[in-house]
């Protein structure tokens, strides 16, 4: 589904990531793991076509297509899906509103007919009782007067409206609690485990993943990939961290 | 009727911002006059969507205790001038929503004088301006609070959004106070989209005018919330600011 081969992106000028290479099929979980300033979030911008992140060798490669090529829209619209590790606030725009344009802007450059207000409705309705979310915060404008918590479940919810093919989620689970973990987890489950979806979960910490175990698991240092396992390599890393599992690999 | 004969030039303060040549071909400006008695409610609404030149002025006085809500959109005018005084008597209550979308060659302004002449009266503008291409939106905004006009409050909220570089904004608020008791608070920016909500907006799979259209749409709305006609207002915005993104 998504080829990444030998990335290198740069930040202002500066190299963050510095030949990432990683292949994920359609069905499977990966984790990227590592230490603050690896490279993880970049990662996720670079393949979300945030401005400013600067592709300077290397090739991604979505289904099939260049995803290089495509503006960020685009990149939705082909079944890419950016969680946030900081959702950001619209004032003055609802959930309801903004969500129901950007599913049917999707629908519309698939060539697809678009949602009628009713059927938007009960879509979300349905994906936010999966994420325990009140329908009447997606009356709210956009991220609003969140908390952490909220912020991180309505991305969840906008990833179930928009049903997308990849979700990458920048540490989805950064500022939330152990309830709210749980159910974001579950919702990952619900939405995206699947054999025609995928999941890149870009995370510090194991306790996402006792709820949503991935396939694989990464460890990104300095920009490259530096060694690859299963679930248990996640479990290493929390016992042991990421120095001693990243200089074992060195040597 | 007031009158004036003699067509300004930029030396005029009020007229610093405008253009002339297009201010020539509506000259003189008739001055609409509107009282409300005291205690009395008024409501007025100022469209204009036309593509030619345009000038108004507005005279309104409140007596004691009265009340008016004014909503202003200028939307397509090669030049719109819309100017408004006001003088409010003691406990009155004068509200001001104007939004302004140009692109092109045009020149939009709003030109206030709000003047508490009595005690406890109250004044709030909300100025938005959305400005596309080489065009020029300009807020010139006076409050002047007179001797003895205390417990005044008065408002002036003021920004500007620039879609090009190569347009201009110019804001100018100016109080002049003479009573001692007085809240006045101004706010005036002139900005640009915030890039990271265009890019969220964008990732969620709106293309780039939609996700600016939804952005200023937000914008714009803040000059209409409240107003009697906030619907109509709003979807005639809309209009505009599809045709100039």
């Amino acid at each position: 589904m998504l080829e990444i081969n030998n990335l290198q992106a740069t930040v202002a000028d500066k190299p963050i990531l510095k030949g990432l290479s990683l292949t994920i099929n359609a069905g499977e979980i990966h984790a990227i793991m590592g230490p603050n300033g690896a490279g993880k979030s970049t990662l996720g911008y670079t393949l979300g076509g945030r401005p400013g992140y600067e592709v300077t060798g290397g090739s991604a490669t979505f289904n099939g297509q260049d995803l290089f090529e495509l503006a960020p829209h685009e990149r939705a619209a082909a079944g890419l899906f950016l969680g946030f590790q900081y959702p950001v606030e619209i004032p003055g725009v609802s959930f309801v509103q903004f969500l129901r344009e950007s599913a049917n802007a999707q629908r519309k450059s698939r060539g697809e007919a678009p949602l009628s207000g009713g059927e938007f409705l009960k879509l979300a309705r349905e994906k936010a009782g999966l994420l325990r979310m009140d329908m009447d915060m997606l009356k709210r404008p956009v991220n609003v007067g969140f908390s952490g918590g909220e912020k991180k479940r309505a991305e969840m919810v906008q990833m179930g409206i928009l049903d997308p093919k990849l979700a990458i989620l920048d540490e989805t689970d950064s500022g939330l609690d152990i309830d709210a973990l749980r159910v974001c987890g579950e919702g990952i489950n619900a939405i995206m485990r699947k054999s025609d979806k995928a999941v890149l979960l870009i995370t510090h910490y194991q306790r996402l993943l006792d709820y949503v175990k991935p396939d694989f698991v990464h460890v990104l240092a300095a920009g490259r990939i530096v060694k690859s396992g299963g679930a248990d390599l996640a479990l290493r890393l929390e016992e042991e961290g990421y120095e001693a599992v990243v200089q074992e690999t060195a040597a | 009727m007031n009158v004036e004969m003699t067509l300004p030039s930029r030396k005029d303060e009020d007229f610093r911002y405008s253009d002339i040549e297009a201010l020539r071909s509506v000259w003189p400006i008739v001055t609409e006059e509107i009282e409300v008695a005291p205690d009395a409610e008024g409501t007025l609404e100022i469209v204009e969507t036309g593509a030619g030149a345009v000038a108004r002025h507005v005279a309104i006085t409140l007596g004691k205790g009265a009340k008016f809500d004014l909503r202003v959109l200028t939307a397509g005018p090669a030049y719109g001038r819309i100017a408004v005084d006001v003088k409010l008597g003691e406990n009155a209550d004068f509200t001001l929503g104007a939004a302004q979308l140009a692109t092109g060659s045009e020149t939009l302004e709003v030109v206030t004088e709000v003047t508490h002449a009595g005690l406890n009266a109250t004044s709030a503008q909300i100025i938005r301006t959305v400005l596309a291409g080489a065009s020029v939106g300009t807020y010139l905004g006076r409050i002047a609070v007179e001797r003895g006009a205390d417990g005044t409050d008065a408002e002036q909220s003021v920004r500007a959004m620039l879609l090009e570089r190569t347009a201009t904004a110019n804001a100018r608020p100016e109080l002049e106070i003479y009573a001692d008791d007085v809240k006045a608070a101004h706010g005036c920016a002139v900005g640009e989209l915030d890039a990271q909500g265009l890019f969220y907006l964008m990732s969620r799979g709106l293309t780039p005018p939609q996700a600016k259209r939804l952005m200023l749409q937000a914008f714009i709305a803040e000059a209409f919330t409240g107003a009697p006609g906030e619907e109509a207002l709003s979807e005639a915005a809309l209009a505009r600011l599809e045709a100039i993104l």
